[in-house]
């Protein structure tokens, strides 16, 4: 059912599915409607609407919002020192986040494409997407509790010397490591699954040892996937601030920049400079990942 | 790849411990919830069922839930008819931006919820000029929803292929006819499995429904944040915890039932 369908014979269309039958572009159009006018009229011209926004200024006398033109919220956004430090910091965190997720990722990847049988192999996959499903609330609140002065970690780290980290910039990173590793798993699993068997053996059977392989073979055919993984790692910590607001003391992340500057300080176009951080750097990263072939691997 | 038994032995290992890492946290909420002690001190001190009574007669927490399932079920209805509708767009037709359109379903998903959050409240309170309810925050999720549907959906339209279509129009019958005789029913798991990902999505979300609901408007995710630091509250948030973990497992077991009949050998077997 192309545009170019072939005109068979219809012998019982009749009126408008006969009308709708002929004219492909106008089924297109309806079935385009609906959806575009949501998406295009709601989302885009929100989205338009505060990149604009980020160029007005808020009265400060009655706290409304102004069309002023100004470049001053950019100014503050990329001078000011809290942004500047918060902006370093979450990008430490998300670049942390990213690595820790990729280095638990492969192995357990590779075990699950690799060397476990196809019942093991099924099992694991539900029981890594599991956790995909439990709240992102409740994970949070899991290491939280995990963490807490008298909790587990304390328990069983207390008797050879250690402590728990508290709540702060490493329970930040613990947290949110354990918030989208499954989201890295996934796709490098998938990418190990496509790398064929058939090269692995032809490596060893050229004599390479299976380290020699790994690197060699694996991780060049796996890269464009370990890249997918790490832009769903990468991405998601950038924007978010629940978790650090949860284990994270009182350490701020650009999203509490975001959130206080729209909530307590009611100054929204500050906020949507601030926004245009994230925005900014999520874009020059897919940029960075876009040749590696990365993006099809979603 | 010829591993050694120790490689293999130590792989597995590690994934036992990625594993544990992963239940273990999940693990010590749920015997948190029977726990005496009201500061997660572990090892549990003593064993009650105070917590899970005084959630069962928590009000904040139970009309938080019916608030969150009546927000889910309406924006799972509305993206599974937006869902459907572009996904039939767009594989089936072939138009100028297709791909624009594309990257317009993903990126409520993409961008990071406090994007999306801010840049809907900034839209409905000073470019509609509504305020802030019940019904933007139908909106708002509906709008990130429609993503899980359109995946389902594509991928379900991709493998079928159109040839029973054809045949069903060759036999002379109408395109509302063959919409709902021939592919529908093959969208039917589909739509199931990609209505069953927006509720849950919907149910769990907490940026955007911070910046789109409004006063009084209280989802599950938002109670639990309300009250996760109040020290009173802290044990019956663990219950409530507790069984939405419960809750999690039914979604995943119907989807394991859906994925039964068409595996992926069996589909891979089909696109061939």
């Amino acid at each position: 059912m192309t545009a170019t369908t072939t005109t068979g014979a219809a012998p019982r269309r009749r009126g408008v599915s006969a009308y709708l039958y002929e004219h492909a572009r106008v089924r297109l159009a309806l079935l385009l409607a609906a959806p575009l006018f949501w998406l295009g009229v709601v989302y885009i011209v929100a989205l338009a609407a505060l990149l604009i926004t980020a160029f007005w200024t808020v009265d400060s006398f009655t706290g409304e919002v102004r069309i002023d033109w100004t470049l001053d919220n950019i100014v503050t956004v990329l001078t000011a020192s809290v942004y500047q430090s918060v902006t370093l910091r979450t990008i430490g965190i998300a670049l942390l986040v990213t690595a820790i997720d990729i280095v638990l990722a492969l192995p357990i990847a590779f075990f699950m494409a690799k060397v476990a049988g196809p019942r093991l192999q099924r099992a694991l996959v539900v029981a890594v997407l599991t956790p995909l499903w439990a709240s992102y609330l409740v994970k949070a609140y899991a290491w939280r509790t995990v963490l807490s002065p008298e909790g587990l970690f304390a328990w069983l780290v207390e008797p050879v010397g250690g402590s728990s980290p508290g709540y702060g910039i490493p329970a930040t990173v613990i947290t949110l490591s354990y918030l989208w590793l499954p989201y890295v798993i996934l796709p490098i699993y998938a990418g190990l699954e496509r790398v064929p068997d058939s090269l692995l053996d032809a490596s060893s059977d050229l004599g390479a040892r299976p380290w020699r392989t790994v690197r060699s073979v694996v991780l060049p055919l796996l890269y464009p996937a370990i890249i997918a993984g790490s832009i769903f790692s990468f991405s998601l910590t950038l924007g978010d601030y629940i978790a650090v607001s949860i284990v994270g003391g009182a350490n701020q992340m650009l999203g509490n920049l975001v959130y206080t500057n729209v909530g307590t300080a009611n100054n929204l176009p500050l906020a949507a400079a601030a926004a245009l951080i994230p925005i900014a750097i999520i874009m020059v990263y897919l940029a960075a990942v876009r040749r590696t072939g990365a993006l099809d691997n979603l | 790849m010829r591993l050694s038994r120790s490689a293999k032995a130590v792989l597995a290992v590690l994934t036992g411990v990625v594993l544990a890492i992963v239940y273990v946290p999940l693990l010590v909420v749920v015997l948190n919830s029977f726990s005496t002690s009201q500061t997660f001190a572990w090892p549990p001190p003593g064993f009650t069922l105070e917590w899970w009574e005084r959630a069962a007669r928590s009000q904040g927490a139970i009309d938080a839930v019916g608030t969150s399932v009546l927000v889910a079920l309406a924006a799972t209805a509305v993206s599974l008819v937006l869902g459907t509708l572009i996904s039939l767009a767009l594989q089936r037709y072939e138009f100028f931006g297709r791909d624009t359109v594309n990257l317009l379903v993903i990126l409520p998903i993409a961008l990071p919820g406090i994007i999306t959050g801010i840049a809907l409240n900034n839209f409905f309170r000073t470019i509609v000029g509504v305020n802030l309810s019940l019904g933007t925050l139908i909106v708002a999720h509906a709008t990130f929803c429609i993503v899980t549907v359109f995946n389902n959906v594509l991928a379900r339209l991709r493998r079928t292929g159109t040839r029973l279509e054809e045949a069903s129009y060759d036999l002379g019958a109408g395109v509302w006819t063959t919409f709902r005789l021939v592919t529908f029913p093959q969208l039917r798991s589909a739509l199931l499995a990609g209505g069953l990902l927006a509720f849950a999505l919907s149910f769990d979300e907490i940026i955007v429904t911070t910046f789109t609901a409004g006063t009084g408007v209280e989802t599950l995710p938002i109670w639990i944040l309300n009250n996760l630091f109040r020290p009173n509250q802290a044990p019956v948030v663990n219950v409530v915890a507790v069984v939405l973990i419960l809750v999690s497992i039914i979604p995943i077991a119907i989807a394991q039932k859906l994925a039964g009949p068409e595996s992926r050998g069996a589909s891979k077997a089909v696109a061939r």
